[in-house]
């Protein structure tokens, strides 16, 4: 039992990136009728805005300290962080511990502008080219995005660190009766499981009550219909790019403690989360949060030892394996419309 | 006994009964117009007659044969041929290969492995292909892209490909709606030509009374999914429940 | 001649010169010349290269050019051919035949139960499908599959092996009956040294072959089927054709295709792993496709031919190159010069290709090849006479 709880909290941390990121790419693909494969690398630039928020902080000048030498003698050298003479030594010092949190202050008008110069620049003309032309010209993007990355940043993963305050684990078993050490559990990823809830909360109030969001959905259920309304649907929909830009970026910063940030995560994550938004019904927003957390879960399970004793090597292909049942017993997949893309 | 007997069909869509009852035969060597106002079932029945639709009850038989739950492809091997509302051609190929497929489709059924012999050594094929596209003229646009031909000979070009099949019946779903006065003239007369020439039975879902009338030898009218009244183009003309639900507001 | 009109006759005589002669024309520069350092090509590692991707994108072309299906698990088909090729050698002998034909079989069983089931979607769910089902083979053979894969570390030849055919003195390397793969021939013509390798020669040989037999299927009936499933399947259906069987062949075919390069990847050099199949590599294979031309002929040639040379001397460039080049400008600008260009180069080949490839779907969805035609016609249009360029333009452009 203590086994299955388990499995299910390591499932909700990936199950809450899923979801946010098919969150996102469900709002492009409903809206905007695109078919997003850089959507992957918005989660990484989203990662990479915590490093940048960790580098800015620690901008550091180097001060010569002459009471003190180095082991060669000379007068030692120390960098002092900027923050410092603002902050204090101690402020500057929890502030640069704090940088992954407070890189959301970063990502969103980065996100936004990204996602903005995206639909503006590239995908605006990609509207009325065949899927198979959107796929392959955001796989490109996706390409130079990472290389880009990888270009200012380097290949290897790059370490950011969760605040103190939620680094390390909690017994979550023991609040719920289970004996000492059965479920431990670690505090960041519980934090990025509420961090996401809030988020995927705030999507769907802001579609469901505001004017803006209403005319949105509407969009995405007729899309002729609204504009022949006289409502520049268009400008509202590059807006919708910019937040579902921000929803990946929020999740990927956020997700930095997590998986150190590396320039090929988006692409790792690419795939998985087109699996769960056709597993949830291509357009479906509820439906792409569903299965978001519905296949992390399940990956969860399929990684247990009891599971991979009887299905070996289960845990790599379940996923794939979930939607590729979907797609041939129920195409619409669980929640989507009947008719939609159903071929 | 007709060579398309539709018997006792019912088809409901949710709470709409889009289909009620239906019975209709459509003897052979006839062209049989099938007409009502919008929402009276036409779409639907025709989509039960190419096996796109199955109905919740009753039986369509072709020729002896029933065409429910076949495929539209097995339906179509079985001598069905069906023109579309906007013609439905392979835009990207030329006139020529669009005759050419269904000349290979009727000689070697639905599918067939042929991938080394090239296509041009197909003689007897390619002769045939060619014989239906002098028929109807377009033999001198052989090999333009179909996408570049006007809508007419577009029309044309799709009733070659039907027509070079030797269906045993043609279905034509309104095929002249949205055409010009011109074009559809045309299209009448070829549809005649064919008619006479050929003696193919056609079954026709038209809005356009003109058409109707001057190629129709039976009509049937349906309304809210049942055939009201059929008869002949003239009993059609004076009938009074036809005035009251078709065509009051038309003048013929 | 060969079956072939004219036209495809002559086009596949270049192919032919050009393969077969490679060695000669991708080697303009004496050896030791830094413009020959940098840009010559013709050493047989890379022409084996060329003519290896070559006929996967061939294979693919068959697919994606004339159905419009777009797999994006490809590479999938290419791994399970360099497995099988690798357990050939390990069993029985480093005789390539067995291998490659045990390659080519794998794949096209492979491919018949990953099309079965992807084919059954179309359009965007088709790519998607493939795509699962590739990463899903990535994953069993890092995992589960790891006594058939050897994991992480890669399938290859040990000396423990059995190698039950081979005899006595057998060569311990590929080899085509006793001749192996890696013997060669070098001319050396005052500053130019020419290679002639032999497991070059056996690659071109199956690319000219693999060539060959495109050209067939694109003017075959059943090329002229699979065209039409691309431009309108209602009507193929209405028409009493099944396009299931048709599209379960194109798919097969081509994954045959992907499993004879994969043979030939292991007979080049017999070890393999699993990136090989990673989505990525799929992607890579439409790129090429892309680039060279969708649909046409000698486009899957000239894509995977460009990348490859461009991900070699591309990669190959680094910064004292770059000095060197620009050497003779003024400070500030090689220092500029190189600045812009250096992220671009070495490490940054692949951000070339994703621009690269950007521009191509952008601005020439045609790729390189209509790109060629519309300059020709430019040209000819000039002098008054209409070429099939033209009526390619005209047809791109109606089918817009």
């Amino acid at each position: 039992m203590d086994a299955i709880v388990l499995q299910i909290l390591n499932g909700l941390d990936k199950g809450s990136a899923y979801a946010l990121i098919a969150l996102g790419l469900t709002l492009i693909f409903g809206t905007l009728g695109v078919v997003n494969f850089a959507h992957g690398a918005l989660f990484m630039i989203g990662a990479f805005c915590a490093v940048t928020m960790q580098r800015l902080l620690s901008l550091s000048h180097t001060v010569i300290d002459p009471t003190q030498t180095d082991f060669l003698g000379n007068p030692l050298q120390t960098k002092v962080p900027y923050l410092a003479s603002v902050f204090g030594a101690e402020g500057a010092t929890s502030l640069i511990a704090w940088s992954v949190p407070l890189s959301i202050i970063l990502v969103i008008p980065v996100m936004l502008f990204v996602g903005w110069a995206m639909e503006r620049g590239l995908i605006k003309h990609f509207y009325k080219r065949p899927h198979a032309d959107q796929i392959l010209v955001t796989f490109g993007l996706a390409i130079v995005l990472q290389e880009i990355i990888r270009a200012v940043y380097g290949a290897n993963p790059i370490q950011s660190p969760a605040p103190p305050m939620f680094s390390g684990s909690v017994d979550l078993g023991t609040y719920i009766g289970f004996q000492a050490n059965a479920v431990v559990y670690p505090i960041w990823r519980l934090v990025y499981f509420g961090f996401s809830a809030i988020i995927i909360a705030a999507v769907f109030a802001f579609l469901q009550f505001t004017t803006f969001g209403m005319v949105v959905r509407a969009g995405m259920a007729d899309r002729e219909t609204v504009g022949m309304l006289g409502i520049d649907i268009d400008k509202r929909f590059t807006l919708m790019f910019g937040l579902a830009a921000a929803v990946a970026g929020l999740a990927g910063a956020m997700y930095a403690p997590i998986v150190s940030p590396n320039y090929h995560m988006g692409m790792d994550f690419l795939v998985l989360s087109f699996v769960v938004v056709v597993v949830g019904g291509m357009g479906s927003l509820p439906g792409a949060v569903l299965a978001g957390f519905m296949l992390g879960i399940l990956q969860g399970f399929a990684s247990m030892n009891e599971v991979k004793a009887i299905l070996p090597g289960i845990d790599q292909i379940v996923i794939y394996l979930v939607a590729i049942i979907i797609l041939l017993t129920r195409p619409r997949g669980l929640m989507g419309r009947a008719g939609v893309m159903e071929d | 006994m007709g060579i398309l007997e539709v018997k006792g069909v019912n088809k409901r869509f949710g709470g709409l009964q889009a289909l009620g009852d239906v019975n209709l035969s459509i003897a052979e060597n006839t062209v049989h117009a099938i007409i009502g106002p919008n929402g009276a079932g036409k779409s639907t029945l025709l989509n039960v007659l190419v096996g796109k639709l199955i109905p919740d009850s009753g039986s369509v038989m072709f020729d002896g044969q029933s065409v429910l739950g076949r495929k539209p492809f097995e339906i179509a091997q079985m001598g069905i041929s069906r023109v579309f509302q906007t013609p439905e051609i392979f835009s990207d190929l030329t006139v020529m290969e669009n005759v050419l497929i269904p000349c290979f489709a009727k000689r070697d059924g639905a599918f067939r492995m042929h991938a080394i012999e090239p296509v041009r050594h197909e003689r007897a094929i390619t002769a045939q292909a060619e014989a239906m596209l002098e028929e109807v003229n377009m033999l001198s646009k052989a090999h333009e892209i179909a996408s570049s031909l006007s809508r007419g000979d577009k029309r044309r070009l799709e009733m070659a490909m039907c027509l070079v099949q030797e269906p045993r019946l043609m279905l034509l779903d309104e095929p002249t709606a949205g055409m010009a006065r011109a074009d559809t003239e045309n299209t009448i007369a070829l549809l005649k030509d064919i008619r006479t020439k050929r003696g193919i039975t056609m079954a026709i879902i038209e809005h356009d009374m003109q058409v109707v009338f001057s190629l129709a030898d039976r009509i049937t009218v349906l309304a809210q999914g049942t055939p009201l009244v059929e008869g002949s183009p003239d009993q059609i003309k004076t009938d009074p429940k036809v005035r009251e639900a078709y065509l009051g507001e038309t003048q013929i | 001649m060969l079956g072939l009109t004219r036209k495809d006759f002559t086009l596949l005589l270049v192919v032919v010169a050009l393969t077969l002669l490679a060695p000669i024309i991708l080697n303009p520069f004496p050896v030791s010349s830094s413009l020959g350092q940098s840009f010559n090509a013709g050493y047989p590692a890379l022409l084996q290269r060329f003519a290896i991707f070559g006929i996967l994108v061939i294979g693919f072309n068959i697919l994606f050019g004339l159905t419009g299906y777009l797999s994006f698990g490809h590479a999938a088909f290419l791994g399970v051919g360099s497995y099988a090729a690798v357990w050939m050698f390990k069993l029985l002998s480093y005789n390539i035949v067995p291998a490659i034909l045990l390659s080519v079989i794998v794949a096209g069983l492979f491919s018949i139960v990953i099309g079965y089931v992807s084919l059954r979607r179309s359009g965007i769910y088709f790519s998607i499908l493939t795509l699962a089902f590739a990463q899903m083979s990535y994953a069993l053979a890092y995992s589960v599959l790891t006594p058939l894969t050897n994991g992480e570390t890669g399938l290859q030849v040990y000396a423990s092996d059995p190698q039950i055919l081979a005899g006595a003195g057998a060569p311990s390397a590929p080899h085509f009956f006793g001749l192996p793969m890696a013997s060669s021939t070098t001319l050396n013509m005052g500053g130019w040294a020419f290679t002639f390798e032999v497991g070059y020669y056996l690659c071109a040989l199956m690319l000219i072959a693999a060539f060959y037999l495109s050209i067939r299927i694109f003017r075959s009936p059943f090329g002229m089927m699979l065209r039409a499933i691309k431009s309108n399947q209602t009507r193929m259906n209405y028409t009493g054709l099944n396009t299931k069987p048709y599209m379960l062949w194109a798919f097969i075919i081509s994954g045959m295709y992907a499993g004879l390069a994969g043979g030939l990847l292991a007979a080049m050099d017999p070890l393999t792993g699993a990136e090989r199949m990673y989505w990525t590599a799929s992607g890579e294979i439409v790129v090429m496709a892309i680039l060279g031309g969708v649909g046409t002929l000698i486009g899957p040639i000239v894509g995977s031919g460009v990348i490859k040379y461009l991900e070699n001397i591309v990669s190959k460039i680094n910064e004292n190159v770059l000095h060197q080049w620009f050497g003779a400008l003024p400070d500030p600008i090689e220092n500029g010069l190189i600045w812009l260009v250096h992220p671009f180069v070495g490490e940054g080949w692949h951000l070339t290709l994703g621009l690269l490839f950007m521009v191509v779907v952008i601005f020439l969805p045609g790729g390189l090849v209509q790109g060629g035609q519309r300059l020709a016609a430019l040209f000819n249009r000039k002098s008054g006479t209409v070429t099939a360029a033209d009526r390619d333009a005209a047809r791109q452009k109606s089918a817009e």
